[in-house]
């Protein structure tokens, strides 16, 4: 956890974060969800395993989902990093967290920020998706509340609407 | 009372409709923070040395090289702990960290605090362990077998607590039954595993000795009652503070061990100290579902009548007591309270074994022998040739009623959700139709809205809401009750402005703070909507009688001619007088100033159960009732089984929060699923196989199957707004309507759970070949 000198060495990370160019200094073996949780202080990215399990912590890499706990950040170097907190613009939530407050696609919340985010990957390149889409996109995303029943409904539903 | 529920009910504003949680968007936005998400950076990290080994005499534990170590600010052990704790009053038979002995792998040994992760961890590794290492045992049989050396020593036989209940005379209803069968039925141990792994903050202030924790418990109340007890400190001196919670399920209905241990960092490092659990700790620190083995015979009438139950149960609990005594008098009491039964015998017994201690879990300590009652009777209405839903329809309740072991019964909606379920899955036109693999199967369950006897007797009311209000014309409601992802705030804030008739919007919910909120017992036995629900609406009544009375001041009318509907007071309906919202709390606040009002809800002792030893548990306000179908294809190629489609209809009462209560339903449906086919905790000379959520199999969202939700509300005339629970009722039908469906497609009965492919397949092939053998005889004669 977080707070650990690196054995190796350290390294100034270019990363636009949120829409944001920011620069940190960063250990070589610091995971990215340990440099957005512990630097960026980006808590809505949650750990729910010990790694690569549960898809809590996914966020968005140039757009493409990835499990931040299994990144290194390094790796994001000159990359775009999203997370749920880059999500609601001006503070207005985005389609996917209206849908997924609205229809209770979030119970205890603590998978939400990962579900939603890969949820959003999704919808950039499928708009349209089907339900079978919808199930394999969320696959690496485990929630132990709902039975996915009202998330697959929050998903179909933030597809629907106007963006 | 009754005219009042009336009453409400025709006002209703919010109550029955779908509301978002009133926290939701924190959820979605990622502004909630959960306890992991409340170190700004200058806590100390905290770390616990576990067991490796299974049942040992502690020999030597030396920390002194620990202790040196730069960047160490504190070690604590066994030794700053002689306090035991426990939920239950009479079996508080845990330490924190062990003293003496060690009883499973995993238990804790010691705790660092330390500058950074990376030191304490190292740390870690510098404490030197000898023991001498004693037989363990895995499984109750062995646990059991004569001779065994004894976990803790006043406990012979390993044996937690023997339960032996009689009720009705069962030899003679077995001897009046045309069809006797008896059925051995094996369940696995299965585990919480909610997404949010355990981790807690606690702040020490040397100064004033006060102790504020922050902790992912769903209990905070007793939590403040172990704290105060294990570090002798008065109960005055601690704060608790419940921040967001991902998940609970039951894995924190008792103050668990690193929230203690945590504590006694922060006090011995006279600060700020964060531990937060591994997955793998996490699952080590377990108190979950048992291990199970229940032997269930049933006697039957032609017609389908049960005429009694015996029934053993023996459980795995593990190497501590916690919840278990609750558990194995829970297994046999809510055998009751479903059908009607004329004979119930039943023998519990609850094992020790060198294990993590099981607890309570969601439908706790009723899933298991509902599960075996409701394969048995699909079986039994096999052999008679009746139709599974006959069957359960012969053996109905008619509430208002009490069961054999005095549990009451005030509504009962079991009728229409067999009607409703039955009719929605098609069943009558689709049984005994399928094609080959295809299977249908159904089962009921119901569950406690509350244990009506607490754990913890202290002659307080079973819950307290607070109401506030002041000049900003805000209602405020604090509750101690933990909201944990089920939507609990968001019901009292339901309760509260329907009962009021103001907006939902006006109404903020501070929920599970000791330093302000009211005590509430907490989140587990679906207490919190019964109890927690009405002592709202006994809140904002009061309330609301003082606001009516300003506004009858100043209307120039009698009080009992006013009404608040849509934050207007009015004379009479329709009458030409009336008075804004924020005009009526101007007058009101005028006599008394700010306004607190306390409402309380106690359960009446006719509902606390019966007189028998252990009568109190299984006692409730009012059963939830579930039916289920569910609809299954089995691949006779590899043995898995594949869930189609799940039809479930819960009489809920009323439901307050209808959104809520779909959640909580197929949440419900879908964790038996899981512990249906694939969830199982393994473990190798106790060495966890299964503590990472890839070895742990929680179904995927792919796996997932629709489910079709049927809401059912008989109003108990006791429930707020006539409602009951809705988060665990369902559950336990899941399993013996999944094995009934295996059935009926493969013709395989399937003694043991989780049906996983390796072990259907063991029952298919041995199908098989009883199949080619018949063949074969047949052809010789």
């Amino acid at each position: 956890m977080q707070r650990e000198t690196a054995p190796g060495g350290k390294r100034l990370l270019r990363i636009r974060l949120n829409g944001r160019w920011r620069e940190d200094a960063v250990g070589d073996n610091q995971l990215l969800v340990d440099y957005l949780r512990d630097v960026a202080r980006l808590t809505g990215v949650k750990t729910g395993c010990d790694g690569g399990e549960c898809g809590a912590c996914a966020v968005l890499v140039d757009g493409e989902a990835v499990p931040a706990c299994i990144t290194l950040a390094a790796r994001c170097e000159g990359r775009s990093v999203e997370t749920i907190e880059g999500l609601a613009a001006q503070g207005r939530p985005s389609r996917l967290q209206q849908a997924f407050h609205e229809k209770l696609g979030a119970q205890c919340g603590f998978c939400t920020p990962g579900m939603i985010m890969a949820a959003e990957a999704l919808l950039r390149r499928n708009p349209r998706p089907s339900e079978q889409d919808i199930r394999q996109a969320l696959s690496g995303n485990l929630c132990r509340c709902t039975g996915y029943v009202k998330i697959i409904e929050s998903v179909q539903t933030a597809a629907e609407m106007a963006p | 009372m009754t005219a009042d529920m009336t009453a409400d009910l025709a006002d209703r504003t919010t109550s029955g409709r779908r509301v978002p949680l009133i926290d939701g968007i924190e959820k979605v936005t990622g502004r909630a923070r959960y306890t992991a998400d409340l170190d700004s950076g200058n806590a100390l990290v905290g770390r616990v040395l576990r067991s490796p080994v299974s049942h040992a005499d502690i020999v030597r534990l030396d920390v002194s090289k620990a202790r040196a170590l730069d960047g160490v600010v504190c070690v604590v052990t066994g030794d700053d702990c002689p306090y035991t704790y426990g939920v239950l009053p009479v079996a508080m038979n845990e330490y924190p960290m062990a003293r003496e002995r060690v009883r499973y792998r995993g238990e804790p040994l010691a705790a660092v605090a330390a500058v950074d992760a990376a030191t304490a961890e190292r740390a870690l590794e510098l404490i030197e362990l000898e023991f001498r290492v004693l037989p363990a045992y895995y499984t109750s049989a062995d646990a059991r077998a004569s001779g065994a050396t004894l976990l803790h020593d006043n406990k012979p036989g390993n044996l937690e607590r023997e339960v032996h209940h009689e009720f009705g005379d069962w030899r003679a209803g077995f001897a009046s039954a045309d069809l006797v069968r008896e059925d051995t039925i094996s369940c696995a141990e299965i585990n919480h595993a909610q997404i949010e792994p355990h981790a807690t903050l606690a702040d020490y202030d040397p100064l004033t000795g006060r102790l504020t924790i922050q902790s992912v418990s769903q209990v905070i109340y007793y939590l403040h009652l172990m704290l105060a007890r294990c570090l002798a400190m008065d109960t005055s001196q601690i704060r608790i503070i419940k921040p967001f919670i991902g998940g609970g399920f039951g894995a924190r209905v008792e103050a668990l061990n690193f929230e203690i241990i945590n504590a006694l960092l922060a006090r011995a490092a006279n600060g700020r100290v964060m531990t937060q659990l591994t997955r793998e700790e996490t699952f080590l620190t377990h108190r979950a579902r048992p291990q199970t083995d229940v032997k269930l015979r049933l006697g039957m009438r032609r017609d389908g009548r049960i005429t009694a139950c015996d029934c053993e149960v023996v459980q795995r609990g593990g190497a501590y007591a916690g919840y278990g005594i609750v558990t194995i008098l829970y297994a046999g009491a809510l055998l009751q309270g479903i059908y009607d039964i004329p004979a119930i015998k039943y023998d519990g017994y609850r094992v020790y074994a060198n294990l993590p201690p099981c607890g309570a879990m969601r439908g706790h300590g009723g899933v298991h022998t509902r599960h075996a009652f409701e394969c048995l009777l699909d079986r039994m209405a096999r052999e008679l040739g009746l139709d599974p839903f006959e069957v359960r329809r012969v053996n109905l309740l008619h509430a208002p009623t009490r069961t054999l072991n005095d549990l009451m019964v005030n509504s009962y909606g079991l009728a229409e959700c067999l009607d409703k379920v039955q009719r929605a899955s098609k069943w009558a036109q689709r049984i005994g139709k399928l094609p080959p693999g295809k299977g249908l199967g159904m089962a009921c369950s119901h569950y406690v809205s509350g244990a009506a006897k607490p754990i913890h007797w202290t002659g307080e009311p079973h819950a307290t809401v607070n109401v506030r209000l002041d000049f900003d014309g805000g209602i405020t409601a604090l509750t101690g009750a933990a909201d944990i992802g089920q939507g609990s705030s968001t019901m009292v804030a339901i309760a509260v402005a329907e009962t009021l008739g103001i907006s939902l919007d006006r109404v903020r919910v501070i929920a599970a703070d000791t330093a302000i909120t009211p005590k509430d017992n907490g989140a587990y036995s679906s207490r919190i909507t019964f109890m927690v629900g009405n002592a709202a609406i006994d809140a904002a009544r009061q309330m609301k009688a003082i606001l009516v009375e300003a506004a009858a001041r100043k209307l120039e009318a009698r009080p009992d001619d006013v009404e608040c509907i849509g934050e207007v007071f009015r004379v009479d309906a329709g009458g030409q007088s009336s008075l804004p919202f924020a005009e009526v709390v101007k007058a009101a606040l005028i006599d008394r100033g700010p306004i607190t009002v306390s409402g309380t809800f106690t359960c009446p002792p006719e509902s606390q159960g019966g007189k028998h030893r252990g009568g109190a548990v299984g006692s409730t306000m009012g059963f939830s009732y579930a039916a289920q179908v569910v609809e299954v294809t089995v691949d006779e190629a590899t043995a898995q089984v594949t869930v189609d489609k799940v039809w479930t209809a819960l009489d809920c009462g009323h439901a307050i929060n209808v959104l809520a209560v779909e959640g909580q339903i197929e949440g419900s449906v879908w964790m038996g699923m899981g512990q249906a086919l694939s969830e199982e905790t393994r473990y190798a000379d106790g060495l966890p196989l299964h503590a990472s959520l890839l070895e742990y199999r929680v179904p995927t969202i792919i796996e997932s199957p629709p489910i079709e939700v049927h809401i059912v509300e008989s109003h108990d005339p006791l429930g707020p707004f006539g409602a009951k629970e809705a988060s665990e009722g369902a559950l336990a039908g899941f399993p013996p309507a999944l094995v009934n469906a295996v059935a009926n497609a493969t013709g395989v009965d399937m003694n043991e759970l989780p049906v996983t492919p390796d072990r259907l397949m063991d029952m298919l092939v041995a199908r098989r070949r009883r199949e080619r053998l018949g063949k074969a005889r047949r052809a010789a004669s």
